[in-house]
């Protein structure tokens, strides 16, 4: 099935002819997804693609691409404030997820079976729910998932609850730095806190928070943090759990025992250097980039507001989201009907996080938050990154209007048996 | 675009014709097989990915519209009520009536599309009044005009059918030619939510066995049946009846009745029936005002019956000058003109009006 439309009848500026795409150029505020490559991160990796050696080799060419991963970890290691042995490579955020949660969970249960309890929130991404769920139906793990307030953040006295009533029972606790939907911030000190009185392990998922807001593994409290490449401007497929030294975790990949035998595998030298070289732009330009990103995403949401009264901004005002972070509900849209008419004006965005299985889902975190499935499946998702002007801000706003009133229209014809 | 050549096809005739086409694939399930088994089903995730890599190979944008919730209340869940209530439905007939020229047309124009392409073989044109008619599709062994059966004239001057003019060779050609993948795909068959093909075992999961008697006309019990799902009226075939039948000849089902379970069997000549009561008519143009000589097609790619047609009221009489067998109530009847869609209504009812 298709659906055409005659070109003379079009009426623009609604929907454009995507075949001759107009002469502006794409308005790309989808950078939770995936942000802009830096091009030295490009020229790194060249290099290194046209260097000979697999790091592990003992001879001169091993040595050299050796070199390059170690100097790249100690990089990546001084962003994050962590100990270069601290950086276990893997292929990106879901792997580096995986190892942390059954590798946790899989060490801790066999070292005391009473510890079949891990205690995690409604609002993570599903790299770390699915393995969640895989264990509590494989295995003797219990799943608890925290509920959050209506910004998103976790109820830490719930987590506290949880934790104090049986304490010895807890494998492990993971809760996001960052939510990559909405954006909020989670209260990771005060639940490092609290792990920490208890000497259970704790997990963040720091994917979003990289290079968005200031990461300091050393002082965190946590023993585990999932960063990802393609996030900040490096390559897709790498990424790295940072793992403290006396943490004990059971292996996903057996092998050549790489990375601390924790991550078998052929280290992947260009991906690592240019990991390296975008952390070091990211994390250095943070702090100016921050403020830059903020403003701007609040000219976004006023600009949208001003224009779409109803809409509605999901998770925190401000402060407590990340800067780049403008996630919006609009009453009586599909979210994959807005998404369509903006991608038609080539603004990119999203309608959550985005769906592989095919059919898309109202999103557990609206849902967790205590949203409708109505408002879940009509909302946005913008973020803004490094390359983020004032004039993607102006673009949207210019045709966010119309193209809201065509999606409504469009919502009531297609989801009237919806509630 | 289900990920099948035809509307692979039909997409890039449209595109070619100068229009600004997007391509949708519709997700009718909420929980999608990853593959599909055999040419069965069109709602898998290697259906959807066929339908992707097809728009990337014609060059138009591609998006999944998810109607499974209306599919199912429109669809499946019309499916089961009818059969539940002893009627044989065409769920192909409803899913073009009520989501393909309905839920789907009404979002696109909403959205600021014109029409919605697809790759069925029928073909439309302008009649001399300025009506858009439908034709039976050049090719007659593909021609689905009678599943298109249900569309009004506001759907029909939005549905757009480039494969009505061509023969199933001529497309599959022309999706080679066009470096098309799924030139090569077989068609699909049967009902796409039941994904093995075993509708009696679908609808007995759903609804329960439903056993009951076998009797003859007479109303002697012959003997008995696990569930009246596995019959359908005129079936020949699987009655398990231990005793022959008097004359000798094969017995076929004649009736069903689905709150007593009982199945009524009788020789060829009692199946026939030379007169149908529609209702829920719906016109591809004007009603028609007296009675009208036509063909009557009562199954999707069944044969064309002679017959005269009178709308009376709702409903709409329709005499065949040749009989017909193994018409079952909830069957589509479309009434064509020639090789014009006239409209079509749901068979109520049938009956013999001359004695055998």
């Amino acid at each position: 099935m298709a659906v055409a439309g005659l070109r003379l009848s079009l009426q623009p500026p609604i929907l454009v002819d995507a075949m001759n795409p107009t002469a502006t150029p794409v308005v790309y505020l989808d950078h939770a997804a995936t942000t802009p490559i830096y091009p030295e991160v490009i020229e790194a990796m060249a290099r290194q693609l046209a260097s000979l050696g697999n790091a592990s080799s003992l001879h001169g060419s091993g040595r050299a691409a050796r070199r390059v991963v170690e100097e790249s970890r100690e990089t990546i290691a001084a962003c994050l404030n962590a100990r270069p042995s601290e950086v276990v490579f893997t292929s990106g955020g879901t792997e580096a997820d995986n190892l942390a949660v059954k590798g946790f969970f899989w060490a801790r249960h066999k070292a005391d079976p009473r510890r079949t309890r891990i205690i995690s929130t409604a609002v993570e991404h599903h790299a770390v729910l699915d393995p969640l769920h895989w264990l509590a139906a494989e295995t003797a793990a219990q799943v608890e998932l925290l509920p959050v307030d209506h910004d998103g953040r976790l109820d830490v006295e719930a987590l506290r609850t949880s934790i104090e009533r049986y304490p010895e029972s807890v494998a492990l606790v993971t809760v996001m730095w960052a939510n990559n939907e909405v954006g909020t911030l989670q209260p990771l000190d005060d639940v490092a806190a609290l792990t920490a009185s208890h000497g259970i392990p704790l997990h963040t998922d720091a994917v979003q928070a990289m290079g968005q807001v200031p990461l300091d593994f050393a002082a965190s409290g946590v023993d585990a943090m999932t960063v990802t490449g393609h996030k900040i401007g490096g390559p897709f497929g790498v990424g790295a759990l940072l793992l403290r030294r006396e943490a004990d975790l059971v292996a996903l990949l057996h092998g050549g025992g790489q990375e601390r035998d924790v991550r078998s595998g052929t280290i992947d030298a260009p991906a690592i250097v240019g990991f390296a070289v975008a952390a070091e732009l990211a994390v250095k330009g943070q702090s100016e980039r921050a403020p830059v990103l903020a403003a701007l995403r609040d000219e976004l949401v006023t600009g949208i507001l001003d224009v779409v009264p109803e809409a509605q901004l999901n998770g925190p005002p401000r402060d407590g989201r990340l800067p780049g972070n403008a996630h919006l509900s609009f009453p009586g849209c599909e979210g994959d009907s807005l998404l369509m008419l903006l991608d038609a004006q080539d603004i990119e965005c999203s309608t959550g996080s985005a769906c592989s299985a095919g059919v898309p889902q109202a999103s557990h975190v609206l849902l967790a938050m205590g949203k409708g499935e109505a408002p879940a499946r009509g909302s946005l998702r913008f973020s803004l990154g490094h390359t983020s002007t004032r004039d993607d801000v102006a673009r949207v706003v210019d045709v966010i209007g119309p193209a809201v009133e065509r999606a409504r229209s469009a919502g009531a014809t297609s989801s009237g048996a919806r509630s | 675009m289900s990920g099948g050549v035809d509307s692979a096809v039909a997409a890039a005739r449209a595109r070619d014709a100068g229009h600004d086409v997007t391509g949708i694939h519709l997700a009718l399930s909420h929980n999608p097989k990853s593959y599909r088994s055999g040419a069965r089903g069109c709602c898998t995730i290697e259906d959807s990915n066929d339908a992707r890599r097809a728009a990337d190979m014609i060059g138009i944008p591609f998006y999944l519209w998810d109607l499974s919730e209306r599919f199912h209340q429109d669809v499946v869940e019309d499916f089961m009520s009818e059969y539940s209530e002893g009627r044989t439905p065409n769920p192909c007939v409803r899913c073009n009536e009520k989501i393909k020229f309905a839920a789907v047309l009404d979002r696109a124009v909403a959205l600021g599309f014109d029409a919605v392409v697809t790759g069925h073989y029928a073909q439309l044109e302008t009649g001399t009044d300025g009506m858009v008619e439908m034709h039976r599709a050049v090719d007659h062994g593909k021609d689905q005009s009678y599943v298109l059966g249900v569309l009004t004239q506001d759907q029909l001057a939005r549905s757009m059918f480039p494969l009505g003019d061509s023969t199933k060779d001529v497309v599959r050609a022309e999706a080679a030619g066009r470096g098309l993948f799924v030139a090569q795909k077989p068609d699909s068959h049967d009902i796409c939510f039941i994904a093995d093909g075993d509708t009696a075992g679908w609808l007995r999961d759903r609804l329960g066995a439903g056993s009951g008697a076998i009797v003859d006309t007479s109303g002697e019990v012959l003997g008995s049946h696990e569930g009246t799902f596995g019959f359908t009226i005129g079936q020949r075939r699987g009655l398990r009846i231990g005793k022959p039948a008097s004359d000798g000849k094969p017995r076929y089902v004649l009736d069903i009745e689905p709150v007593s379970g009982r199945v009524t069997v009788g020789s060829r000549e009692d199946l026939a029936v030379d007169e149908l009561v529609g209702i829920r008519p719906r016109w591809c143009g004007t009603t028609p005002a007296t009675e009208l000589d036509c063909t009557v097609q009562l199954r999707a790619h069944g044969d064309d019956h002679r017959a005269v047609a009178r709308v009376i009221g709702d409903e709409v009489r329709i005499e065949l000058i040749d009989p017909a067998s193994g018409v079952a109530p909830g069957q589509a009847a479309v009434i064509y003109a020639g090789t014009r869609v006239v409209g079509s209504a749901t068979i109520a009812t049938t009956r013999r009006r001359t004695p055998v």
